[in-house]
């Protein structure tokens, strides 16, 4: 009886490792539960930033002001998703995914703006300044939530917000 | 802004408000075209950066993300700072 062949030095390491490009992630995705928890933020603070928009410029900016919450949320959203799907599939679709995403995000927002932006109910200084206040104010208040260790990535477990599963 | 007027003037037979109005959706699209630029590189390094770290780590993927998706939103607000600046420019 013929002993075992080791392998052989000469076999590739691509064959005998995963290829990390097609390396996939299957289960839950921390971006889906932030984006859903800045979301659900983005709700709680909209009368306020609302109100705030039509003391300033009136029924026209309070409109403007809760269009532009709007496309931030969805824009998060968007975001979220398809970074989501995309590690689902494989870490180079994350990498394409995402270089594309911020492309067609941009583009998405561009229309949104463009189609509206004749319209009568519209402010433009209230959409503007609600896009940029809101975009950053809930990153900032997301960051007190958000877990950067290895055991609860995602949001952290005491969260005050019970997050959707 | 004045010299791109005057030049939009001089290359054709456009009237000044014409010129301005055409000087302005230029400069408007160019501001958001520049400021689109930096956030797409940035975005880019930071996503290339974490694809590497995921690979190397499988392990740590989910804090990679995590950091990865605030890091892109982060990222972006430059771009939507410029394109702020654009709709004021082009609409306001």
């Amino acid at each position: 009886m013929n002993a075992p062949t080791p392998p052989s030095s000469k076999t590739p390491a691509t064959l005998r490792h995963e290829d990390p490009m097609t390396i996939r992630f299957e289960g839950p995705s921390p971006e889906v539960r932030i984006s859903k928890d800045l979301a659900r933020r983005g709700l709680y603070v909209a009368p306020a930033v609302v109100g705030i928009a039509a003391l300033i410029w009136g029924v026209s900016g309070a409109v403007s002001a809760l269009f532009a919450l709007g496309l931030v949320i969805v824009n998060f959203a968007g975001s979220a998703a398809l970074i989501s799907l995309a590690a689902k599939i494989s870490l180079g679709m994350v990498l394409g995914a995402t270089m594309f995403g911020y492309l067609i995000r941009l583009a998405v927002i561009f229309a949104a703006v463009w189609i509206v932006a004749d319209a009568p109910w519209i402010s433009i200084p209230a959409l503007g300044a609600t896009i940029i206040v809101s975009h950053l104010g809930l990153l900032m208040w997301e960051l007190r939530y958000v877990a950067l260790s290895l055991a609860h990535s995602g949001l952290r477990a005491d969260n005050p917000i019970t997050p959707i599963s | 802004m004045e010299a791109l007027t005057q030049l939009v003037m001089q290359a054709s037979e456009f009237s000044a408000d014409e010129a301005k109005s055409i000087s302005a959706a230029a400069s408007a699209g160019l501001a958001y075209g520049l400021a689109a630029i930096g956030p797409g590189i940035g975005i880019g390094f930071l996503v290339g950066k974490s694809v590497e770290a995921m690979a190397r780590q499988p392990e740590a993927a989910g804090l990679v993300r995590t950091t990865m998706f605030l890091g892109i939103a982060f990222t972006e607000a430059l771009a939507l700072i410029g394109f702020v600046v654009f709709i004021l420019l082009k609409f306001a």
